[in-house]
């Protein structure tokens, strides 16, 4: 009703009509969540925003929603609140700023870093090594050392743990709201599944509802192939860390072994994967989105797209004399990811498996209460 | 794009469909007339749905409903508990107080039992009762995402069958000889269409929605009444039936009215308008005095009662006051509650006399038999003495601030007043003979089973069974 208020504000004001009718309840969590409370602070708007898997089903079902005078739009309200969530919580407090023009940022720190490392590979190499072919093992390691690859990408992978994980605490206590629910193994392993099977994204049953009110299990079909394209890409590094470490054989390793198939599938889930979702947001009605901050939503899809089609071309050239420009653009991606991961989209997986958590405590607690 | 079934998007498609000659034509867009839509399609016939609303409001009053009521054996995984034939009726003849048609009643509850199989085929989806309703969850069977959610997994499925759906599609005028239809004058687009079909259904809703029509019977206090459906049910096809010579069914002066929020807008509030806490405090008028006993029974089982008490009063206004006691025992609404640290001071938000609120207050208070306990989940022994009119159950006295109020009007649900119809839901005529090839199902037929009164879920019954009757008999008609 109002335009004009924030999307805290808005948000408040829906879950108060939201609550007053509840034909949505079984759809999702965030409705059997909402009914929970009476009153919503900031915390309880940025968990249920965070519960909200923007699968539509409610702005097509609901009777309210525009043009009704109502003009109840949860989707879109729960974005925008989401969205400002990612920003509230960013460690260091200076840096949520890098949330605001995000895909113009990360375009940026992508584009110096790719930049970074083929300035610095033809910098620390002899053209001819640059440019040369090589092969067997240890052959990435004749453009950089080993030892620089793990200290430069082991450096930023722990800060961007540190950022992510001061991120996390800052939103699980402002969930809380001085009702602490601590996670225990049941409601974690709730969690896992309901995130894994996202369980949230499918309109209640019948598929999540993207351009109009026809149900589409599409959306969740792509977004499993880039989550578990990742969950393999990153299984593929953890082996080869292993391998290099335990088993003292370095990479390159031949096509059928280990990281490399797991990489191969993981690298073609991320290339299907985030495609399919940026066809998805390209033909979701925009009444649902939160136009101010498509650029985010973008330019994450664009890292993982990038990232995954540019190891794979590294595969395919790696005994080329295109290998050592390759390595260095594909590292470039890597760097730019690793770095941008506490400023961009992927803070979603984090904290919205965060709310599955409390969510799983508070259902516990509530079953518990109800003595079922 | 791809088209399965239809949509028609220009006006030059509309025209094509408008010119087309159907074998059914089905009038109204909500749940009885999809059922009869469906109900034709599967049967071999060629069916056109015009529905007068815009797409977005597409669906009359099922947009705002949230289950139905059927009678089934056993429990199931959305209902827990069996709900027999017989107890369906019992319900029926208490609620109606025997203002029903026993023969189509018993028939309609009978058919319901197979319902619920019918329209999940449908693609419609359930869930148990949602929170807050668990008074329900035995005998009703809620939508999925609620009615809107219900209409489009039935519109999904009559387009994917291949009817055709027209929106903004008025029918100003209806072609019918001797109780035989031969046609409907359609707007749309602005230009007048005449529409040829075999056989019709009428499924437009009532008339709830026509003040003018409603002032008929209520005069100028019915400018006061606010609607809570649709703004679409005007009750034209109704007038038109009634005029070319169908026998009517039920009283044209009723129509089901609660209590609803004032401050709600003039049409399609809907459920969130509503107020469920009259039994919590005492209800006043604009003159600050009390005028029926507010914990006469449970609610909602004298939730309908509300409606037509403001409207006779003055100004068609009232006001339900409590206090800090009270203010999360009941489902939340919309509007927040008015509040004030005093009773005075309330009034005086309010706009009444704040002597006279204040002195009902008092009068009320120190008219509570002491050493109650009080109870809302039975008729408690929490009750006045001496006090005109009583508060029988729930009294206790409005002493903790902050004081809160909420101004409430008459909210009109739906109207009695149908179409006479026999258990094919064929209309029958003022003459005493049966029409050809006219069918109705909905609310606009629903005064023969529901002649007054109202259980939650039972305009969806009557809709889906009348309506896939109506569906099935109008196909028939067309063959023979």
């Amino acid at each position: 009703m109002n335009a004009h208020s924030s999307p805290l504000e808005e948000a408040a004001r829906l879950m108060t009509v939201c609550n007053s009718c509840r034909y949505c309840e079984g759809l999702c969590a965030v409705f059997p969540a909402m009914e929970m409370r009476r009153a919503f602070s900031a915390g309880d708007l940025n968990y249920l925003s965070n519960l909200c898997h923007s699968c539509g089903a409610c702005y097509f079902d609901c009777q309210f929603s525009p043009p009704h005078e109502f003009n109840v739009n949860v989707p879109r309200t729960l974005a925008e609140v989401r969205n400002d969530s990612y920003a509230h919580y960013a460690w260091p407090r200076p840096l949520a700023g890098l949330f605001r023009r995000n895909g113009l940022v990360i375009a940026l720190i992508t584009a110096a870093s790719v930049a970074a490392f083929l300035g610095g590979f033809m910098a620390f190499n002899d053209p001819a090594v640059m440019f040369g072919a090589h092969a067997g093992p240890g052959a990435f390691f004749r453009l950089m050392p080993h030892n620089a690859m793990v200290a430069l990408f082991g450096g930023v992978f722990i800060y961007a743990l540190l950022a992510l994980f001061m991120g996390l605490r800052a939103f699980w206590r402002d969930m809380e709201n001085g009702k602490p629910l601590p996670p225990d193994a049941p409601s974690l392993w709730q969690a896992m599944k309901d995130a894994g099977q996202l369980r949230y994204l499918d309109g209640g049953g019948v598929g999540c509802m993207n351009a109009d009110e026809k149900p589409t299990d599409n959306r969740r079909l792509f977004h499993h192939f880039t989550f578990y394209g990742f969950a393999l890409c990153f299984a593929a590094t953890s082996v080869a860390t292993l391998y290099h470490y335990l088993l003292g054989r370095m990479s390159p390793y031949p096509w059928w072994d280990l990281p490399v198939v797991l990489g191969t599938l993981g690298g073609i889930g991320l290339v299907i994967g985030p495609a399919g979702l940026f066809m998805a947001k390209k033909a979701r009605d925009p009444m649902m989105m939160d136009d101010t901050r498509r650029g985010m939503d973008a330019a994450f899809l664009a890292m993982l797209f990038g990232t995954a089609l540019t190891g794979l071309a590294l595969l395919v050239v790696r005994a080329t004399p295109a290998m050592g420009t390759m390595l260095a653009i594909h590292l470039g991606f890597v760097f730019g990811f690793f770095l941008t991961m506490p400023y961009g989209k992927f803070v979603h997986g984090l904290y919205r498996f965060a709310a599955l958590v409390r969510y799983a405590k508070e259902r516990q607690q509530e079953a518990h209460a109800t003595g079922e | 794009m791809t088209r399965e079934g239809a949509e028609a998007q220009t006006a030059a498609e509309a025209s094509a469909v408008l010119g087309r000659r159907w074998d059914v034509l089905v009038v109204g867009g909500g749940n009885a007339a999809l059922c009869a839509a469906i109900a034709a399609r599967r049967d071999g016939a060629s069916v056109l749905v015009l529905e007068m609303a815009p797409r977005f409001y597409r669906g009359g009053n099922t947009r705002h409903t949230r289950n139905m009521r059927c009678a089934h054996d056993t429990a199931t995984d959305t209902l827990t508990g069996p709900y027999t034939e017989d107890e369906f009726w019992d319900d029926l003849k208490r609620v109606t107080q025997g203002h029903t048609d026993e023969e189509l009643a018993r028939f309609m509850i009978a058919q319901s039992k197979d319902m619920l199989g019918w329209i999940t085929e449908q693609g419609v989806r359930f869930q148990p009762s949602l929170g807050g309703t668990l008074s329900l969850g035995r005998t009703n069977s809620f939508f999925l995402g609620g009615g809107r959610s219900m209409l489009n997994a039935l519109y999904q499925t009559a387009e994917r069958l291949g009817v055709e759906v027209l929106y903004d599609a008025e029918v100003v005028d209806l072609d019918i000889a001797d109780g035989f239809f031969l046609g409907a004058q359609v707007k749309h687009g602005g230009q007048r269409h005449m529409v040829r079909a075999g056989a019709l259904v009428a499924a437009a809703g009532g008339f709830e929605a026509n003040i003018d029509w409603l002032k008929e019977y209520w005069g100028p206090p019915a400018e006061n009444f606010l609607i809570r459906g649709t703004p679409y049910n005007r009750g034209t096809m109704l007038r038109m039936l009634l005029d070319k010579g169908v026998k009517p069914v039920g009283d044209p002066t009723q129509c089901h009215a609660v209590a609803i929020d004032a401050r709600a807008p003039k049409f399609d509030g809907g459920i969130i308008t509503r107020l469920d806490c009259v039994v919590f405090g005492i209800v006043m008028n604009n003159k600050a005095e009390r005028f029926y006993d507010e914990g006469e029974d449970f609610w909602p089982k004298r939730y309908a009662i509300w409606g037509r008490l403001v409207a006779q009063q003055p100004d068609q206004i009232a006001y339900i006051v409590f206090d800090a006691k009270s203010l999360t025992s009941f489902m939340p609404s919309l509007y927040p509650p008015i509040s004030a640290a005093t009773p005075e001071e309330l009034a005086g938000k309010l706009g009444l006399d704040p002597q006279a609120f204040a002195a009902t207050v008092a009068n009320f208070n120190a008219s509570i038999v002491p050493g109650g306990s009080f109870d809302h989940t039975v008729l408690d022994d929490c009750r006045t003495e001496g006090l005109t009119p009583p508060k029988t159950h729930w009294a206790r006295p409005i002493d903790t601030a902050p004081f809160y109020a909420y101004p409430v009007r008459p909210g009109i649900t739906f109207t009695y007043l149908g179409v006479r119809v026999d258990r094919e839901a064929r209309m029958q005529m003022a003459d005493g003979s049966a029409a050809a090839n006219m069918f109705a199902a909905g609310e606009i037929m629903a005064g023969n089973v529901l002649g007054r009164g109202y259980a939650a879920g039972i305009g969806m019954t009557i809709g889906s069974v009348f309506g896939r009757c109506a569906g099935t008999g109008a196909a028939r008609s067309v063959r023979n």
